[in-house]
């Protein structure tokens, strides 16, 4: 019998999920054994015209990693979707949209502009000379994908069969999915395969929590001399461990967690939350000035929201892209895609 | 699939003159969800419920939706006829048609609109509505009285007649309050202690009645119907059971201090009995006073004691009790007259409040009745009486009416023309307020009878000139200014909550409003019972209020929580909030936010759970929880969602 088909790709991303597969170590030996790969441009010599040239769903699981951000990618995720049998969205960035989805906040125009123009102190680029889709050379024409105006999480743009969370995700997750997969297991489609519970869960600073969490004010990491076993929220730090799925490390103890650094919220949202930063902005506001909260003046109230920095950044800091907000609005997001 | 029908209310022409119902109806029809639709008058009426229980049974339905007015009005009536008609009454949904709707819209179009977009939320809603059925919790069939005032008193006695004890309890020594301060009272002017003895004896003589004097309530734990409460009563230093009133003991003791039923203006020993008719009938020691406590220093009570009541030893204890209901009475203070400096009080011995105006009224009091100024013991010939002290001035002090003050001062005045007949009273005033019975009659009477000399305005400054209270005001009838000399003045301080309300309540949960009473569920059809179930209000602790309106607040408060113990069990509504276990990961920030303590981090199972009677189903767990682990029956996020979506789509 032949071995499954298994391709990789990646989009929009920092090459850490490619990594992440690489991070399966020997594990990735015996996987190889058990697969054939055929498509994994960052690690072996594929070409496009090689997925061209497949038939439909010969390809048994691609992972897709990245964002969308580029006509390019959305072409190659097109393409992978309809060669292949089970698409799996690996990483935060591809299931939603990750940190490159924080670019949502601001629009082709200014992303160019300060990437390209003058607001960029290290380009000398004084005829604001920007990438354009076709240039005229006298060789001939030249193209380069077109940049979209949002970035998209990868189920945006295709059907998605199944996630795996995480920046990265876990090597165990991964091992998992595959192993479950090449057994002929199919779980439910659209399944995150990761544990469901938040990662308060199987957090191990879980019993260092008060009766009762009541902050007074939001502080940065690196305001305070954190306590290496107190429950990071309680401490008045936002750690985003409520509302993600937990599965970073195997042991479930969190893995920024255990650099004594607050959940960031890169596994994503459990099931159920719509919107993260939303669903974290109101339970953060549920628990803060709590007491004496009847008598606070606006200024008291003004002054705590204050103390969170950058809150658009905090709490939508991964999901920007797939919560109900998708992106900033303004005239030119209204025009372009 | 729910077969779901859907009454459209005319309400007369509160609707119809701004919604289009047969369009609502005609248009409705064709929606999938609706299996039936009519409109009708008035729905609530007998023959509107009936067309609702025919269409129920005629047309199979299940699943109910009136649109009509608000939910508060009328949405028992029709989950009644739908239980009626054998359906779970929360298959019953209400539609805003009205209030948010037909009387906020001018244009029919778009009022039509947004009605056939409200019943539309309401049907989504429905859908996914669970039956659901009340739930039940055994009621501890006695009650907790705070407060030993009238308020308190007559709860206690309304309570104890229909044959369920009470708990009472007294800050201080002696049941009675402020009422037994008194002199005589508006507008009858019956003497205040002559009315309020006979019912303090028979409170302390009710067997169904537990009294707690020297006590604070210190902590309430469970929920209506259910309560365990924790009494903190100070030492008894004096057994009130052996202390035989001999007096051996005050006699001898070298400690005076200020006397606080005389409002200062005689002296008490350190062991006292607050005043003869005080109930419990003992003499008690106040400690702060009190050398005995270090036997080196005195000890000399002790010694003369033959009855041997007293002993220092004594230690503060917590006595717990457990009740069904909560009744706060815990009444008034008046505003301190310190933040009246320029009225010279504390400097003048012959400024003085209203309070002590009443002991140098009373029989009882410092000057066995006789009207005699505090400085000199002369009898005034001319006295200034400043009505709203503090009260209705918002920029400096409180901006509410004492309520009282119109009619106290003007019976001031009255009883001190009756004792001084040769003297003239001024009565400063900012309007006259005098709603209730006889009293118009009764401030008229003075006014006309006593030669009152009544001046509409307010005093600006009072000082002290030879032997004389100047006094600067402003007639704002003539618009001259007023300077008037008096031999005293006397101040009708505005009223604020009694010390320490605001711990007090803190301590319970209770609400209290921006000027710091009890705030009743609802100003006009629930003013008895606090917004916390099982707690109800009563006295001046909910708001200024003069005795017969304390009384029948009290009476109020007793008859509702004698509704609340006069059953086995309570029901509570199932409208309350849920945990999904599978989900929740017990991260805790839900239970910081309950203000009824309804939830509770289960360590063991590492999840949060909800007490489901404490549980008010406010929905602050809902909004805090950020797993979604949290729902409210019969509100769930998703049923919230697709009405959202409905909404937006329109």
């Amino acid at each position: 019998m032949a071995k499954p088909k298994v391709g990789f790709y990646w989009c929009a991303s920092c090459g850490g999920c490619e990594e992440a597969i690489v991070d399966l170590h020997e594990d990735l030996l015996v996987v190889a054994e058990k697969i054939d790969i055929v498509f994994w441009p960052c690690a072996m010599d594929f070409k496009y015209q090689d997925v061209r040239d497949m038939s439909e769903n010969e390809i048994d699981i691609t992972f897709i990693n990245g964002a969308i951000r580029t006509e390019e990618q959305e072409e190659m995720a097109n393409l992978l979707r309809e060669k292949s049998k089970i698409l799996i969205s690996f990483g935060a960035c591809s299931q939603i949209g990750g940190i490159p989805g924080l670019a949502n906040f601001h629009d082709r125009d200014s992303i160019f502009q300060s990437s390209y123009g003058s607001t960029c102190p290290s380009v000398d680029n004084p005829d604001f000379i920007v990438p354009q889709t076709k240039t005229d050379v006298p060789e001939g024409e030249l193209t380069l994908p077109a940049f979209h105006n949002t970035v998209k999480s990868t189920d945006q743009v295709v059907e998605v069969d199944y996630y795996l969370p995480g920046c990265s995700p876990a090597p165990y997750l991964t091992l998992n999915a595959i192993n479950t997969l090449l057994a002929g297991k199919r779980p439910e489609k659209g399944t995150v395969l990761a544990p469901v519970k938040a990662l308060c869960d199987t957090c191990d600073r879980k019993d260092s929590k008060p009766d009762k969490i009541m902050l007074k004010d939001i502080k940065r990491v690196s305001e305070v001399e954190l306590d290496p076993e107190e429950c990071l929220l309680a401490q008045g730090i936002i750690c985003m461990g409520p509302i993600t799925r937990s599965g970073c490390t195997q042991g479930g103890e969190g893995r920024c967690i255990k650099a004594n650094m607050p959940c960031r919220g890169c596994y994503g949202p459990i099931p159920e939350v719509q919107d993260v930063g939303a669903s974290m902005i109101s339970a953060i506001a549920s628990i803060i000035g709590i007491e004496g909260e009847e008598n606070m003046s606006d200024e008291h109230v003004e002054k705590i929201m204050d103390t969170v920095v950058d809150p658009a950044g905090t709490f939508y800091r991964f999901s920007l892209a797939t919560s109900y907000l998708r992106r900033k609005l303004n005239d030119y997001a209204k025009d372009n895609n | 699939m729910k077969r779901i029908g859907v009454f459209v209310c005319h309400c007369g022409v509160n609707i119809k003159e701004t919604v289009d119902v047969e369009k609502v109806t005609v248009e409705l029809k064709k929606h999938p969800d609706i299996t039936h639709i009519e409109n009708y008058m008035f729905m609530c009426s007998d023959p509107g419920q009936n067309l609702l229980k025919n269409a129920i049974k005629e047309k199979k339905l299940d699943g109910v939706v009136v649109a009509a007015c608000s939910p508060t009005l009328h949405e028992s009536t029709f989950r009644n006829a739908v239980e009626e008609a054998g359906l779970n009454q929360y298959q019953c949904e209400i539609a805003n048609i009205r209030e948010q709707c037909s009387w906020v819209h001018k244009e029919m179009k778009d009022a039509t609109h947004k009605a056939k977009v409200i019943i539309q939320t309401a049907v989504a809603k429905l859908k996914l509505n669970e039956s659901l059925s009340a739930i039940s919790a055994p009621v501890t069939r006695r009650a907790l009285v705070v407060g030993g005032g009238i308020a308190g008193i007559q709860a206690a006695i309304d309570i104890a007649d229909a044959g369920y004890e009470v708990v009472m309890v007294e800050k201080k020594p002696s049941l009675g309050g402020h009422m037994i301060q008194l002199s005589e009272t508006f507008p009858t002017l019956d003497c205040s202690q002559c009315i309020l003895t006979p019912k303090m004896v028979q409170v302390s003589k009710d067997e169904n009645v537990k009294l707690h004097v020297n006590s604070e309530v210190e902590a309430v734990e469970g929920y209506i119907g259910n309560f365990k409460v924790k009494i903190k009563q100070k030492a008894q230093l004096v057994n009130p059971d052996l202390c035989n009133l001999c007096d051996d003991c005050s006699d001898i003791c070298p400690v005076l201090v200020p006397d606080e039923h005389e409002e200062g203006l005689a002296w008490r020993k350190s062991i006292f009995i607050p005043f003869p008719q005080a109930i419990p009938a003992t003499f008690t020691i106040d400690e702060d006073s009190c050398l005995g406590l270090d036997p080196i220093a005195c000890g000399k009570c002790k010694d003369v004691c033959e009855a041997e009541a007293i002993n220092y030893d004594a230690k503060t204890q917590i006595i717990e009790e457990e009740v069904g209901a909560i009744i706060i009475a815990t009444g008034y203070d008046l505003y301190p007259e310190e933040n009246l400096a320029e009225y010279g009080y504390g400097k003048y011995p012959d400024v003085i409040t209203s309070l002590q105006f009443e002991r140098i009224l009373s029989a009882t009091g410092p000057t066995n009745g006789e009207v005699r100024r505090p400085s000199d013991g002369k009898v005034p010939k001319e006295v200034a009486f400043i009505h709203c002290c503090g009260s209705r001035d918002p920029d400096r002090h409180l901006s509410y009416c004492s309520k009282i003050c119109c009619m106290y001062s003007s019976k001031h005045a009255k009883l001190y023309k009756h004792k001084v007949p040769d003297g003239q009273p001024y009565n400063f005033y900012i309007d006259i307020r005098s709603g209730g019975k006889q009293y118009d009659e009764f401030v008229q009477q003075a006014m006309e009878e006593e030669e009152l000399l009544m001046i509409r305005g307010k005093v600006a400054r009072i000082y002290k000139e030879n032997d004389k209270m100047i006094i600067h005001g402003v007639d704002t009838l003539s618009g001259k200014g007023v300077q008037l000399e008096a031999d005293m003045v006397v101040l009708a301080m505005g009223i604020i909550p009694s010390a320490g309300t605001d711990e007090f309540a803190q301590k319970l949960k209770l609400n209290t409003g921006e000027d710091g009473f009890m705030v009743e569920a609802h100003p006009k059809l629930r003013p008895v019972e606090s917004i916390q179930a099982g707690y109800f209000l009563a006295g001046t602790a909910q708001g200024p209020k003069d005795i017969p309106e304390t009384v029948s607040q009290a009476s109020g408060a007793a008859s509702k929580a004698l509704a609340l113990l006069s059953s086995d069990e309570i029901f509570h509504s199932p409208i309350i909030a849920t945990v999904d276990t599978d989900l929740c990961s017990g991260c805790g920030i839900c239970v910081a936010t309950c203000p009824y303590d309804a939830r509770e981090l289960n360590e063991a199972e590492g999840v949060v759970e909800v007490n489901d009677i404490l549980c008010e189903g406010c929905g602050a767990c809902i909004s805090a929880c950020p797993s979604n682990a949290c729902q409210q029956k019969n509100f769930t996020n998703r049923q919230l969602s697709e009405m959202i979506k409905i909404v937006a789509a329109n």
